[in-house]
């Protein structure tokens, strides 16, 4: 059985990636992820907006309330340096590297072009195999064009790929007028890779208290029916690799997402619920389902369900939803007692 | 100081004091025994810092740096480092100074070689000052170390290095010496001592001969022996020749030093006309004012001179009648130091016995003997200006001078001070003097700072800065006094005439006289957000005539706003530093610019670029907003100054301590002031700040009464009372009040007022509101707002409230917060910093047992905004009840009340005796009434009280001399709440041995530890109560070892009451904490979580809550209380109050940049130390609770087992 895929170029020896998770954060939780037969690992996205934050928050702090009472003049000692920077991450970097032989993916959420850039160069100097740019932008500003939020995509894209040789995946949110013009844009601009599709953190209330309080909740199964739709609509029309992520729990999802043309598939929440042996439960399940069903590798399966090789290509299309719709029959009402 | 060798390169620097000090005795030493106190804590910081950035010192080996429980531990421990035969020092100053007394004479007696670095400071009497003068060098004078003075920052460096080698070849230990603040605080442009010139100096072969001289088994010695009369006295004249040679010795080192580097210094520096007939004797800074004075008036025809005593131990009499010149007919000896009751203040004695010793001896070189004058200045850090030195000589030129005088205050009570006058100056026309008026923490000093190292390392010019602070924490004023120019600058002093004056905050203009510096011509720039057509008329009158009677120029910027655009917030520096020196001329313009430009990449490179880029757009921000007003109007502003206490305050608040808040306190005579140092209380309510930009106002219409937001305010700012409806009638048109919601209180009024004058604006009560308005849930019950529009509304409203009657304290439930927190305050407006979580705990002891209460307060943050004149937070009832307050010491303040304790009990004891006595006359139902009062509640104590009434009213009519002396008891009848306050330092540290044992004793005593954690006071140094993993100061990389478990060292006693509590997480727990240990009849230690702004977290932006309720939530804080009763009932003396932790502590840890800072410094070890801190709190919480588990019985059983002295009396 022939479980090895391509993505970004990069040979995997199966779809099973460790997607961008906190997991990532521990080197000991990179190597079990090996150990359970990851075939890559991304690590948690390194966020250009939050470092940026913490120095100013940084110097706030050191500076609050000095020079005022003569007995006090500062409350901190000062070093001659502080860590401020990507540091962190970067020497995070080169230790997966160190500890693993999977590849390494590195992820970046920038808040400047420069940022992107700058930051990329430094992840592909520290020893990753690929970076996966996670585009986390909800646009909130009324003024803004939707044209100029795209173009914001493309340039980023356009900048950090000419600053970089090694793979670059673009994680994008499905929140596009278009969604398959803006896959095609990125693929021209030259992603080397399509990552669908990012889950933002949305707000929640909190009744007690009266408060916003965003939070995560972690993907169902129910959230891979996006991505596999518009994998199966992308298959062989771009150039770029695609991977799914989102909903991505058992060996069965996995068989459908590679069926819908997805070079690899991240596991993330299924992750952080039932751990990172999780991943070797998953693969055995792909296997056993491929070996009962008579299939000799992953490129056998991939894409054979996609919207070009389907039975029905409009089945992912809109027709299709108004047909479902249509013939929905509500369950009946059970009576009392 | 002789002239610069031309041969030599220098190297020059612009530092302080303290820094120049530790940049010689980091080199030169290997061991550090430190402890933090003002003004020298910076020194030892220095040392810990650059050890812990791995810094080596000649050597090449990197000190061992090692905090002590106290002066007296960090003493005793380089004393064990010297018989060791390492190279060891301290730092210290005043009290700290004198806690190392023991093992200095130890020291000396041995012979072990040290220098001991002091910022000479003031030591406390009447009050304490962390100024400076010479009454802690004086105090030290008979331990035998040779002291050595410096007195400027130049010879602070220089001499340092001086009394090391001096000590090495002399083998006695040195005090080297310089003045707190003036020479320790003041950073000026200095030579730097090169290690080349340590090298030359330090003779290696002498340190070889300490070690071989050390204690070491291998060659066993024994010292420290106990000796008889026989062989005692002996033994001490034995060291007489090493003293001898001392002097001679340390002239000698002074030589070699003066061939190093050309900078030239004797024992007694003569200066001055070679034919002076009247000379001034002097040492520390003062000298270079006298310096300069006496060149200035004998470049004007006068014959005047003034020796500067540098070894003033021993002193060599010879030496001194030597450096006098022949032609001397009279002498000024000053001593910065007062001696009541002697002949004579220490350094006059010294000069007359050496004088007279010389004419006795071989006549000296005097023609006559000259007269000798002995006189006092410049007491905690008085200034002493050219203008007081012309007074000395002219007492001295006069046909009858004035002996034991002083000079720079008015004694109108002994009639000592000499007049001088005010206008007399030395200054040159070549210095450029500039005065900055800041906000505390507004970034002016730092960008001034900046300015002089940017002048001094730019160019030739010579610079000084000295910076003045305010004594309170929030709103304090900064003032800034910086010289340039050409020739070393010897003006210390304050600038009394300036060329340059900002005002970088408006609201000071409002208050303070900036202008009466300003020299004709001058210029004065603005800070203001008005434009420069409409300042004008909203300046305050005198500001306007002075402007114009000048000739000012007067430039205005809107730095503010200029901030804001750039990104810095509050920080105004960078904006004020580049107006300064577009206006200044000290430096081309392009050329400042760009010098400022690289010093901000210098500055903040390492925080990251984006605070780079906010601070040089700002740098091209704000020329383009800088704009000159042309004062060609009319004289027409806002109206006078406004006055720094309100016009309705008693008389000697407003005549003596309102002159001290606003800054005119030197204009007080003598006779203005207590002799005792006693002061009335309840006077910070006159001193309205008007510091809130914001205020908080209340929405009666959502507010559900649950009091938190009162209970939390730090400056009992925000009040509640509950009054019948008749009581409002004539309240002002915006006085709010509501239906009280407790069935208790139905038909009453609930009022929620806020004192929005004395507000600090910290929104702390807003932070803590959990009533939320359904309509928009933005809101709370409590919201902020601006102040200025509401201030004058407020201002009546806030007169009217307090006009509302107060509530019966009988028919208030003290445990029942929201009930609780109507009892009126009697601390309140103290100048803590905003959002100060010790402040609301001492408000809430003041509210419950304030009208009964005396307090004993460690030194600290506490004691300074408890008691820093001018006014005090303590406060009177209507009854004109309060609390009683004083502060002793830093490490005596357990013992200092169980003294009120011992001293209340005995005299109760006494009056119950005399009482018995006189039952008779006074009647059997009285007595008895009184001897066997139940005063456990609020309705018991009411009564006692009028049973006290009735027996005085009796006593009156008696005559006999038990009747008196039972006069003078009988409030000791009425319960006394005695409070032991402080901070951790004092608790775990330095007061620890006394605190234990004081709770040993089984007194009735109160013991409140207000815990941050830090030294907070002294600026968060390290102390036993440090949790692992905190940075701070002395623990730079990281506090390795865990907090100590004061609590529970407590409970061991078994009869102790022990509360650990944290207002900020559950408020009723602390209530019922407070209540419980005041009312059980043994010893009670409150431990109290208390944020500060030494935990690094926006505390002036009201988080101190939310953050108390994180670190309880994570089991990094405990709360329980553990009382002894319980036990004597077979119950469990534990109660956890605690839930089980629901958070990890590397969330907490993470929020407060105290820990978070060793994520930035030292990832590696900030993992492994968080993890740690993990471990402590899972292993506390799994402690306690098993504790709290065991049963009533054997927990009771287990207490019986544990030998007390049990002295409880109820």
């Amino acid at each position: 059985m022939d479980l090895t895929t391509t993505y970004l170029g990069l040979k995997l020896r199966s779809p099973l990636i460790a997607g961008a998770s906190p997991l990532s954060e521990k080197i000991d939780n990179i190597k079990q992820m090996e150990q359970a037969g990851a075939a890559a690992v991304v690590l948690h996205s390194l966020f250009e907006e939050q470092l940026r934050q913490e120095r100013i928050q940084l110097n706030q702090d050191l500076e609050r309330g000095t020079l005022s009472f003569p007995e006090a003049l500062s409350y901190f000692p000062e070093p001659e340096e502080f860590h401020l920077g990507p540091e962190q991450y970067l020497e995070h970097i080169a230790r997966a590297k160190k500890a693993v032989g999977i590849p390494v993916i590195a992820s970046l959420n920038g808040s400047s072009l420069g940022g992107w850039t700058k930051h990329a160069r430094l992840m592909e100097k520290a020893g990753a195999d690929a970076l996966e740019l996670n585009i986390y932008y909800i646009p909130t500003d009324m003024n803004l064009a939707s044209k100029d939020v795209e173009e914001m995509y493309l340039n980023i894209v356009k900048a950090v790929k000419s600053e970089v040789k090694f793979p670059v995946a673009v994680k994008l949110s499905p929140f596009f007028t278009n969604f398959a013009s803006m896959a095609r844009r990125l693929d021209q601009a030259g992603a080397d890779g399509l990552v669908l599709f990012n889950r933002f953190y949305q707000p929640d209330f909190d009744l007690a208290t009266l408060t916003v309080q965003p939070n995560l909740l972690l993907s169902t199964p129910m959230a891979m029916r996006l991505p596999l739709r518009w994998i199966a609509l992308l298959y062989s029309r771009v150039r770029a690799s695609l991977a799914a992520t989102s909903g991505v729990h058992s060996g069965t999802d996995v068989v459908k997402m590679l069926m819908a043309g997805a070079d690899a598939t991240m596991l993330c929440s299924v992750l952080l619920r039932h751990g990172i042996k999780q991943i070797g439960v998953i693969e055995d399940s792909l296997q056993a389902w491929m070996e009962e069903n008579e299939y000799e590798s992953v490129t056998q399966l991939k894409g054979s369900m996609s919207q070009k090789n389907a039975a029905d290509p409009s089945a992912f299309e809109r027709a299709q939803y108004v047909r479902i719709l249509s013939s929905y029959t509500p369950p009946p009402i059970e009576a009392p007692g | 100081m002789s002239s610069n060798c031309p041969t030599r390169k220098v190297r020059y620097t612009t530092i302080d004091g303290n820094e120049a000090a530790a940049y010689v005795a980091f080199r030169l030493n290997e061991v550090m025994a430190i402890y933090p106190i003002t003004p020298s804590s910076p020194i030892a910081e220095w040392c810990d810092q650059w050890a812990s950035e791995g810094k080596r010192n000649l050597w090449g080996a990197v000190p061992a740096i090692v905090e002590m429980q106290s002066e007296a531990g960090a003493s005793g421990a380089v004393h064990g480092a010297l018989q060791t035969g390492s190279v060891s020092t301290t730092f210290t100053a005043s009290q700290g100074l004198l806690l190392m007394i023991p093992n200095m004479f130890k020291i000396a007696g041995e012979l072990l070689p040290t220098v001991f670095h002091v910022t000479a400071r003031t030591v406390a009497t009447h009050a304490l000052s962390i100024f400076g003068d010479h009454s802690d060098i004086a105090a030290v004078r008979s331990t035998g170390w040779a002291i050595l003075g410096a007195a400027s920052v130049q010879e602070t460096m220089d001499f340092a290095l001086i009394s090391q080698a001096a000590a090495f070849r002399s083998r006695l230990p040195f005090i080297h010496f310089f003045d707190g603040f003036r020479t320790s605080h003041e950073v000026s442009k200095i030579q730097l001592v090169e290690d080349e010139t340590m090298r030359a100096l330090i003779d290696d072969a002498l340190i070889a001969s300490q070690r071989a001289r050390a204690m070491s088994p291998d060659h066993p010695v024994l010292r420290g022996t106990a000796q008889n009369p026989d062989a005692f006295f002996q033994g001490r004249e034995a060291t007489n020749s090493y003293y001898a040679a001392c002097p001679g010795i340390t002239q000698g080192v002074m030589d070699e030093f003066a061939r190093q580097t050309g900078r030239a210094y004797k024992l007694f520096d003569y200066v001055g006309a070679p034919d002076a007939k009247h000379v001034i004797v002097l040492m520390g800074s003062g000298c270079e004012t006298a310096h300069e004075t006496v060149d200035f008036l004998n470049q004007r025809g006068a014959k005047v001179g003034l020796v500067k005593v540098r070894l003033y131990r021993p002193f060599d009499s010879q030496r001194f009648a030597e450096a006098l010149p022949p032609s001397v007919e009279s002498i000024a000896v000053l001593d910065r130091t007062k001696e009541p009751g002697a002949v004579g203040e220490p350094l006059y004695q010294d000069c007359v016995t050496a004088l007279f010793e010389s004419m006795a001896g071989d006549g000296g070189h005097f023609a006559r003997m000259p007269k000798v004058f002995g006189g006092r200045y410049g007491l905690s850090s008085k200034e002493f200006t050219p203008a007081m030195v012309e007074a000395v000589f002219a007492n001295l030129a006069s046909p009858t001078p004035k002996n034991h005088f002083t000079v720079g205050i008015n004694d109108d009570v002994s009639h000592t001070s000499l007049p001088y006058n005010p206008e007399f100056s030395t200054e040159s026309d070549d210095v450029i003097r500039a005065l900055f008026f800041g906000l505390g923490a507004d970034g002016t000093v730092g960008a001034n700072k900046n300015s002089i190292k940017i002048i001094g390392e730019e160019t030739p010019n010579y610079a000084q800065g000295y910076f003045v602070y305010d004594s309170k924490k929030s709103g304090s004023m900064t003032v800034s006094h910086l010289r340039f120019g050409p020739q070393p600058i010897r003006s210390i002093y304050l600038i009394s005439r300036a060329n340059f004056v900002a005002c970088h905050q408006p609201v000071f203009l409002e208050r303070y006289d900036m202008l009466g510096s300003l020299v004709k011509g001058g210029t004065f720039l603005l800070n203001t957000p008005y434009s420069k057509e409409q300042i004008w008329p909203l300046l305050p009158t005198p500001v306007q005539e002075a402007l114009v009677a000048k000739g000012a120029r007067f430039y205005i910027i809107d730095a503010t706003s200029v901030a804001r655009a750039s990104g810095m917030g509050g920080r105004i520096n960078t904006i004020m530093q580049v107006c300064f020196f577009a206006l200044s001329g000290v430096l081309p313009k392009e050329e400042a610019i760009s010098a400022i430009k690289d010093s901000i990449r210098k500055t903040y490179g390492k925080k990251g670029e984006e605070i780079v880029q906010m601070n040089l757009k700002a740098v091209d921000n704000t020329l383009a907003q800088l704009f000159e007003v042309p004062l060609t109007r009319p004289v027409n502003g806002a109206g006078p100054l406004l006055p720094s206490i309100t016009p309705n305050a008693p008389p000697f608040v407003r005549d003596v301590l309102g002159k001290l808040a606003a800054g005119l306190g030197d204009e007080l005579p003598v006779s203005a002031f207590p002799a005792d140092g006693t002061y009335p209380t309840g006077t910070a309510q006159y001193e309205k700040r008007n510091l809130a930009l914001e205020i908080p106002v209340w929405d009666q219409a959502i507010c559900i009464q649950c009091m938190k937001c009162v209970v939390v305010c730090p400056h009992a700012t925000i009040r509640a009372k509950v009054c019948p409806s008749e009581s409002f009638e004539g309240a002002p048109p915006t006085f709010k009040s509501t239906a009280a919601r407790l069935p208790e209180w139905k038909g009453l009024k609930f009022v929620l007022q806020v004192a929005a004058e004395d507000c600090t604006g910290c929104s702390l009560c807003v932070e803590v509101c959990p009533a939320r308005n359904k309509k928009e849930t933005k809101l709370k019950a409590i919201n902020m707002q601006a102040q200025a529009p509401l201030r004058m509304a407020e201002r009546e409203n806030w007169n009217f409230f307090l006009s509302l009657p107060e509530m019966d304290r009988r028919k208030i439930k003290p445990l029942i917060l929201r009930q609780q927190q109507v009892m009126q305050p009697l601390f309140e407006f103290s100048g803590a910093c905003a959002g100060c979580g010790e402040t609301p705990y001492l408000k809430l002891m003041s509210q419950l047992f304030g009208d009964r209460a005396i307090i004993g307060n460690a030194t600290g943050c506490s004691s300074i905004y408890g008691g820093n004149l001018p006014t005090t937070p303590y406060a009177k009832n209507g009854a004109g009840r309060g609390p009683a307050w004083c502060n002793s010491l830093f490490e005596d303040t357990a013992e200092f009340g169980l003294g009120f304790r011992v001293s209340i009990d005995h005299q109760k004891e006494f009056a119950g005796e005399l009482l018995a006595k006189l039952a008779a006359t006074i009647g059997g139902d009285l007595v008895e009434g009184i001897l066997k009062a139940n005063q456990s509640d609020e309705a018991g104590i009411e009564e006692q009280r009028q049973r006290v009434a009735a027996l005085r009213q009796k006593l009156r009519n008696l005559n006999s001399p038990e009747a008196t002396l039972l006069a003078s008891l009988a409030d000791q009848f009425v319960k006394k709440s005695v409070w032991i306050v402080g901070g951790d330092g004092w608790a775990y540290d330095i007061g620890y041995g006394g605190l234990d044992h004081v709770l040993a004793s089984g007194r009735d005593v109160n013991v409140l530890v207000l815990d941050t954690e830090v030294y907070s006071n002294t600026g968060g140094q390290m102390s036993k109560s440090t949790p692992r993993g905190a940075v701070a100061k002395f623990a730079a990389g990281g506090k390795p070892s865990g907090k100590k478990d004061l609590g529970l060292i407590a409970m061991a006693y078994g009869n102790v009451y022990v509360a650990s509590v944290a207002m900020g997480a559950k408020d009723e727990q602390t209530l019922k904490a407070f209540v419980e240990a005041e009312s059980y009849p043994g010893p009670s230690l409150i431990i109290a979580y208390s944020t500060c702004i030494a935990h690094g977290i926006a505390l002036d932006a009201g988080i101190g809550a939310r953050q108390q309720k994180l670190a309880v939530d994570c089991g990094q804080w405990l709360l329980y209380r553990y009382d002894p009763r319980r036990a004597e009932a077979g119950e469990n003396p534990l109660q956890l109050d605690s839930q089980a932790p629901k958070a990890k502590v590397q969330e907490f840890l993470e929020s407060e940049n105290r820990f978070k800072m060793l994520t930035k410094t030292n990832p590696d070890h900030a993992r492994q130390l968080f993890a740690q801190a993990q471990a402590d709190s899972e292993r506390r919480w799994k402690f306690y609770q098993d504790l709290q588990g065991r049963t009533g019985a054997s927990a009771a059983a287990e207490r019986s087992k544990i030998p007390v002295s049990f002295e409880t009396k109820p």
